[in-house]
């Protein structure tokens, strides 16, 4: 469902992706795991449409349509969803109202009917249990005053009410002690389904623990430098990623 | 005086036209009415020259010689008001149709025993005692040119009275309306807010134009606050696209009296806002709220002044701004602390929304502190929506100038959020609402 081939990206005009090809197939998790640095994030932003990177060459089709092209707000539309690494803080603007808003754009944006204030309540409240989040959290302004774990499982419950097709988290198990990582994994994974595809960003491969992924690959200096399956996780983690420095200067890339 | 032609001699003229009536009236308030206009004569307008008025040319005011409306021609119905903010709000209400009381609409019932609430013009021809010893008392004619005119040529406006400890639910609404009509015309709304101790009221005093008529609307208005009285009062601009207002508040405050007042401008060509607050008792509290919506070519400028007269006294003031356009601002707050003003606590921000490339603030706030035991802040910002905010709403499907509007209608709705009395909020909300949708564009690629 999601090509992408050859896509540079530049900030500033300094080169942050330099060449990346992926495909990620319907229902498939991919994870890209990644020294800090190495363009995750920034690859993760330019797929949900941030304008601060410049595409400078290649493509990404998304169902086969020049994702590129399209707004933020329309690729959202289309179903992709970015959980933010550090999600941004909007004060004033309730989670209610902003999550309704958003989910009723979405839905109108596919002709389906809005959801009233009533409906989504009841909605929010099923998915909140999924995550144990406390429901006080809809009443405040969009991750306000939140600690870092409030704001990652906010992310996931946007997530979860707006049901992406293409589900993209950066690095949602940051910060995360293990309760709580096993909470949010937990919501990732209740999620996961035959029409559903995630690309899953760590720097961590102890989340793979719990979302594991059918496939693995390594983003080193704007490229992906190896592809595997989950093994190739694990294989990271007990040697770190300073032995892919000594191979991408022997040229040894997979 | 500028070189320019202005107007200050029709004034003069119309003060003299009146002389006759106000010799009819008390002899305290005939006094107080001829000091004012030579005041006015020897002020004359202001120009940017002035300190005061640096970023503020009062031209469009005084090179238009605007003329009083007779009472028989003014007039407006409930249905052309009802657009107004706070019109369908169920509350005893005062309406002044340019200048002149419109008991039609005004509406009496549901007042406390005890309380006053009744046109000045009639309260001085009863020679209601409390006036002599209030009226024209606080604010001050000698270095304000505008209220020196309008202590001269008053006729009429809002007065409330609220004697010690009644506690009054519904807000008190003062509504200054201007038509435009037989344009240009001049009004001087005066309102006299008498707080009684331990007493407790809203009063919201707001100014609503419609037409196309040019009307310069020079209002003024006292608070007298006694000790313990605790008031909430809100200023509501709705004037026309053409309109000049010229207001001056003066509030006055006892110890431990309790004053909060808000400020919302949402429309008017030429706006000027004084706005002074003297904590004049031990442990008195002023909280100054003000937001204005500005758009296309307006012009406002708030002045505020907070004096802390006495110990133990605190001030809150947040002044916030979203200009559009080509609209220009002007915030000004001064904070004054007296020598004797020990353990001051007094926290001041202006912040502003500028949407547009050509939209323009001026922010300057004045610290003036001469007592050594005191904890005062102040700061001002300028800035644009925020662009992660926007791409982050974006992520979520929703439009980029949905997004924008979100954005500004929460940093707005901080202002809202402040007033006590929750059938305000929800009217100024949708007046904010609107007002952000009429002005929703495209955004720049
Ligand atoms: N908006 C930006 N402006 C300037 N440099 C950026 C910006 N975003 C990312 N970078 C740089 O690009 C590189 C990759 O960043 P990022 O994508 O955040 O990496 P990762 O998520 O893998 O840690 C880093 O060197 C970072 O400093
Ligand atoms: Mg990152």
């Amino acid at each position: 469902m999601l090509t992408i081939k050859n896509l540079h990206a530049s900030t500033n005009s300094k080169e942050i992706l330099r060449g990346i090809d992926l495909e990620v197939g319907l229902g498939e998790v991919h994870a890209i795991m990644g020294p800090n640095g190495s363009g995750k994030s920034t690859l993760a932003q330019v797929l949900a449409g941030r304008e601060v990177y410049e595409v400078t060459d290649g493509e990404v089709l998304y169902d086969g349509q020049n994702l590129l092209d399209l707004s933020p707000e329309d690729r959202a539309r289309a179903g992709i969803f970015l959980a933010f690494q550090y999600p941004v803080e909007i004060p004033g603007v309730s989670n209610t109202y902003f999550l309704r808003s958003a989910l009723n754009t979405i839905r109108k944006s596919q002709g389906l009917t809005e959801i009233d204030a009533m409906d989504f309540l009841a909605l929010a409240r099923k998915k909140l249990k999924v995550l144990d989040m406390d429901e006080a959290l809809m009443n405040r302004s969009v991750n306000e005053g939140f600690s870092g774990g409030e704001k990652k499982r906010n992310e996931i419950f946007q997530m979860a009410i707006l049901e992406p097709r293409l589900a993209i988290q950066d690095e949602t198990d940051s910060g995360l002690d293990i309760d709580a990582l096993k909470e949010v994994a937990h919501g990732v994974n209740s999620l996961r389904g035959p029409e559903r595809s995630m690309i899953v960003v760590t720097h961590y491969q102890r989340l793979l623990n719990y979302i594991v992924p059918d496939f693995v690959h390594v983003l080193y200096n704007g490229r992906i430098v190896k592809s595997g399956k989950k093994e190739l996780a694990l294989e990271l983690e007990s040697k770190g990623y300073g032995w892919l420095e000594e191979e991408v200067a022997a040229g040894h890339t997979a | 005086m500028t070189a320019v032609k202005d107007y200050q001699g029709t004034y003069l003229a119309q003060f003299q036209a009146h002389e006759k009536d106000h010799a009819a009236g008390p002899g305290w308030l005939a006094e107080v009415r001829r000091a004012a206009i030579h005041r006015f004569a020897e002020l004359g307008f202001p120009t940017t020259k002035d300190e005061e008025w640096k970023y503020t040319n009062v031209a469009p005011i005084a090179q238009v010689p605007f003329q009083p409306v007779a009472a028989a021609s003014a007039t407006a119905t409930a249905e052309s008001l009802a657009w107004s903010c706070f019109f369908e709000l169920d509350c005893p209400r005062l309406v002044f149709v340019n200048g002149h009381y419109s008991p039609g609409i005004s509406f009496l019932a549901g007042l406390p025993k005890g309380v006053t609430a009744t046109r000045l013009a009639k309260a001085v021809s009863a020679g209601t005692p409390a006036l002599e010893q209030h009226l024209a008392r606080y604010a001050d004619l000698q270095n304000s040119a505008f209220t020196a005119l309008n202590t001269a040529l008053m006729q009429d406006g809002g007065f409330i009275e609220i004697p010690r400890g009644a506690v009054v639910e519904k807000p008190i609404y003062l509504l200054y309306v201007s038509t435009g009509d037989g344009g240009p015309t001049i009004s001087s709304p005066r309102t006299l807010i008498l707080a009684g101790r331990e007493c407790q009221a809203t009063v919201i005093e707001g100014h609503i134009g419609f037409g196309e008529g040019t009307y310069f609307s020079n209002a003024v208005t006292e608070i007298v606050a006694d000790e313990n009285a605790v008031i909430e009062y809100s200023k509501l601009h709705q004037e026309s696209r053409t309109a000049s207002h010229v207001g001056t508040v003066r509030v006055e405050q006892a110890r431990s009296s309790n004053v909060t007042t808000h400020s919302f401008s949402f429309g008017g060509a030429l706006i000027r806002e004084d706005l002074n607050a003297v904590l004049n008792g031990e442990g008195a509290e002023a909280q100054l709220n003000g937001l204005y919506l500005m758009t296309a070519r307006q012009h406002i400028d708030h002045h505020t002044t907070l004096d802390h007269a006495q110990p133990h006294c605190a001030s809150r003031e947040l002044y916030k701004g979203v200009l559009d356009g080509q609209a220009a601002g002007v915030f000004n707050g001064r904070v004054i602390v007296r020598k004797d003003a020990q353990k001051t606590d007094s926290k001041q921000s202006n912040k502003n929304l500028l949407l547009s490339e050509e939209a323009v603030i001026n922010t300057k706030p004045q610290l003036e502190i001469f007592a050594d035991d005191v904890k005062c802040t102040h700061g001002a910002t300028i800035g644009q929506v925020d662009q992660e905010a926007i791409f982050y709403l974006r992520s979520r499907g929703i439009g980029i100038s949905e997004a924008r509007k979100i954005l500004t209608f929460a940093f707005a709705n901080d202002i809202i959020d402040r007033v006590k009395f929750a059938p305000l909020r929800d009217r100024l909300r949708d007046a904010l609402f609107q007002s952000l949708a009429k002005r929703s564009r495209k955004e720049p690629a």
